[in-house]
């Protein structure tokens, strides 16, 4: 019997993608896909793998160095999360035309919830609109599995793949056989054609042609069809699912002892969708339930829906995951079973906050003494949660707190009074999306002050590397780029680089360029300090200010509504602030922080 | 004997405790045993300092969640996520507690509480809340309930700590006294 190993959704995708030969493997991290690449790496390591594994700058970046391994006939992967795929949807559709030469898989994992994301939008709609096959995994031992068949739909039919595993497939864990990684022998053989690789319109149009012929032939492939779970089971009913619905309708079903009375058939390729079922199931059944997340993407490529129930006849919530306890009540309806009452919690969560001694945490204090009352554009990453500290004012997607404020101080610009500016920033998100926004800020003159908080990480998703910290995905060397130099070129006369914790300087520091920024035009100030959590650069323990609180503590509050750090709890009992030891990280910062003077070094 | 086990525990705390860590502690448990396992985390924003939730599910189980009213037990690092997650229990599900202080009458369910803070205080590991849960856990089950003896002994828990630790021993040995500190705690 073969070792069974517990493994992370992500982790099985990673060890599909390295057991079947994938040569070449990009990213950019974003939850829930994060752990994929590093898996990866891990494998290559252990394994001695000649493979190419990076985190890339941006997804598009990810993509076009991916797919032009497979261009060059090696087996391809790129990994991302839904929104990352938006930022490579320019290429992915091009690529679709083109097609592959080596099996390219695209990898690209959806948040229904959302749990972790800005939108629930659902990857397989973008594959529908490139024209790619979709695979819809329902378990970590599934995803693994359906790497291997991307491959072979990919090769055979010379198209890009996706494969789209949900939160419940990436972070769930599961107990799976390893097989042993065969040694490939590829060697990149990049043949010129440019008829396909440089197509002009006309060209296009052919490719678009044989794109077609491609659909046509996958939607009648036989090792992607959809499979009928109890083929001993005849019923006018049929439930239709695909995902991690699939999962928990199988266990549903078994509870409620449903298996000899409906026909359950699970899709495995959501599109397209094969013909002959499309054909066969609206004969065979009068009344069908269809479950998929996000959208009803199965349901809308039934030529016949008058007997279907699903999202588009809001028999299926549109809106958030389909907990499993949604589907048993849709399941239980459907089979004619009384509904029981879903019970849920009582209380809500705790929100999630900036950790103790987080240096975005002394940013954004700074940033609100020095310009109170400004806009605060800000973006995706753990700094987001400064909305907490009211220093977040905007968040639309990566990138976009530059060519915000850009858009603010237009918008305002012909008005008398004009609010200041302030765009927040993280390096890696930066590095992802900032930079061209930063380019046309600086040609725009734009008036805002510009922080970038550089943790020197790319902290929300787990600490990945970015450009700048010179290291590669297996910590081996890379070069280095400098955040100075970059900003710098890009035509920033006012740039200048400070430690946020070191709040008696950089408060001043944040107003002079908030000054700057009323007078002449744009600032830039790069708040560096490394973030706690990043194991390749920990901090020296050098700085560290252990704290007490003193007796002029009259408890009201100050920094716990304006500096929010968990660390600091008040005291109902004794009507004044306490230091919780178990999460004070010795940052020091909140002795700055205190208007009487409570907190104050214990030594 | 082992296929016949189906056992459905939810893990909750906050970011940072190590619920996480706690999980896959009792998956490898199951795994070792020849059982099938399935888990599931939280992962990105949350983890800083939000509510943080694990689900394990060992035996033959499709779904890697659980549903309301189906869990056979709640092990609650922290307090006051038994009003955010009693309702995953079945109406006689265990609840083990991290309890520093406080009320906790009005609950029905079979409840284990130990004061894991101040605990973890004593041996000099404030961060070992987890594993001293844990450890408490293992005693108070194993030895209390008898219908729903855990799955899994403290002797593979264990084994399977030292296995994951074996590439860091200086963390080893602190991990296996705060297990033991927490399975000490329910014989006294």
């Amino acid at each position: 019997m073969t070792e069974r190993k517990l493994m992370l959704g992500n982790e099985a995708i990673a060890r599909g993608l390295v057991e079947n030969g994938c040569a070449v493997a990009t990213s950019y991290p974003g939850t829930p896909a994060s752990e994929i690449l590093g898996a990866v790496a891990v494998f290559q390591k252990q394994n001695g793998i000649p493979m190419h594994t990076q985190w890339a700058v941006n997804e598009k970046v990810a993509f076009e160095i991916a797919y032009a391994g497979s261009m060059s006939g090696l087996r391809a992967s790129v990994t991302m999360k839904q929104v990352g795929l938006n930022v490579a949807s320019d290429p992915l559709m091009s690529a679709a035309y083109m097609g592959t030469r080596g099996g390219f898989v695209i990898i690209s994992a959806d948040d229904p919830g959302p749990h972790s994301s800005q939108t629930e939008q659902d990857s397989r709609m973008m594959a529908m609109m490139a024209k790619i096959p979709v695979l819809d995994p329902d378990s970590p031992a599934q995803a693994k599995e359906m790497i291997a068949l991307a491959y072979e739909l990919s090769e055979k039919f010379e198209i890009p793949v996706m494969l789209r595993p949900t939160t419940r497939v990436c972070h769930s864990r599961q107990d799976i056989a390893e097989k042993v990684i065969a040694e490939t022998q590829n060697l990149a053989d990049f043949q010129k054609d440019p008829t396909r690789w440089a197509a002009t319109p006309k060209f296009r149009f052919q490719l678009h042609t044989q794109l077609e012929k491609k659909l046509t032939g996958m939607a009648v492939y036989e090792k992607t069809a959809p499979i009928c779970l109890n083929p001993e089971t005849v019923g006018k009913k049929a439930l239709v699912v695909s995902g991690v619905a699939a999962a928990h309708a199988k266990e549903i079903f078994s509870q409620l002892d449903l298996w000899e009375t409906i026909p359950v058939y699970q899709v495995l390729q959501p599109f397209p969708l094969h013909e002959k079922f499309i054909a066969q199931i609206t004969d065979a059944h009068e009344d069908i339930l269809v479950i998929e997340e996000t959208t009803g993407v199965i349901e809308m490529q039934m030529a016949n829906r008058r007997h279907v129930r699903g999202k588009i006849n809001s028999s299926v919530p549109r809106v958030g995951e389909l907990a499993p306890e949604i589907i048993e009540n849709m399941i239980r309806k459907f089979a004619g079973i009384e509904q029981i009452r879903i019970e849920s919690a009582q209380v809500p969560g705790r929100r999630p906050t900036l950790c103790a001694g987080c240096p975005h945490r002394a940013s954004f204090f700074a940033i609100k003494k020095a310009a109170p009352r400004a806009i605060y554009t800000s973006d995706i990453g753990c700094y987001t949660l400064g909305i907490n500290l009211g220093a977040v004012d905007t968040v639309l997607c990566m990138g976009a707190a530059i060519s915000q404020a850009a858009g603010f101080y237009h918008a305002y610009k012909n008005q008398a009074k004009r609010p200041d500016i302030v765009a927040t920033i993280g390096d890696s998100t930066f590095f992802h999306a900032g930079l061209p926004a930063l380019i046309d800020a600086v040609s725009q003159n734009v008036h805002f002050v510009l922080v970038i908080l550089d943790n020197r990480t790319t902290a929300m998703t787990g600490n990945q590397p970015t450009p700048a910290s010179g290291l590669g995905i297996g910590s081996e060397p890379l070069v280095a780029v400098d955040i100075e130099k970059l900003v710098k070129g890009c035509g920033m006369d006012f740039v200048r680089t400070a430690d946020p914790c070191q709040l008696d300087t950089f408060i001043p520091l944040v107003r002079e360029a908030v000054v700057h920024s009323r007078k002449n035009g744009p600032a830039v100030v790069i708040a560096r300090h490394g973030c706690l959590l990043d194991r390749l650069h920990p901090e020296p323990s050098a700085g560290r200010v252990k704290v007490k609180i003193t007796d002029d503590c009259d408890g009201c509050k100050y920094c716990i509504d304006h500096f929010e750090c968990p660390a600091l709890v008040f005291d109902e009992e004794n009507k004044c602030v306490r230091i919780d030891t178990a999460q004070c990280s010795d940052c020091g910062v909140c002795v700055h922080v205190c208007p009487k003077k409570a907190i104050q070094p214990a030594n | 004997m082992n296929s016949s086990i189906q056992q459905q525990i939810v893990i909750s705390g906050v970011g940072g405790q190590g619920v996480l860590f706690v999980t896959r502690l009792l998956a490898e448990a199951a795994i070792d045993k020849g059982l099938e396992v399935f888990t599931s985390e939280t992962h990105g924003m949350a983890q800083r300092g939000g509510t943080v939730l694990s689900h394990l599910k060992v035996g033959g189980f499709a779904s890697p969640l659980i549903r309301p009213m189906q869990a056979d037990g709640l092990l609650a690092l922290k307090m006051e996520n038994i009003s955010r997650h009693h309702f995953f229990l079945k109406k006689e599900g265990w609840i083990v507690v991290n309890h520093p202080g406080g009320d906790m009458d009005d609950i029905v369910n079979p409840v284990y509480s130990v004061n894991a803070d101040s605990l973890a205080v004593k041996i000099d590991d404030p961060r070992a809340v987890n594993l001293i849960m844990l450890g408490y856990a293992m005693a108070a089950i194993s030895k209390t309930e008898n219908q729903n003896t855990l799955f899994c002994s403290i002797g593979r828990i264990r084994a399977v700590l030292k296995n994951r630790l074996a590439a860091r021993p200086k963390m080893l040995e602190p991990a296996l006294d705060a297990l033991e500190a927490g399975y000490t705690a329910r014989e006294v």
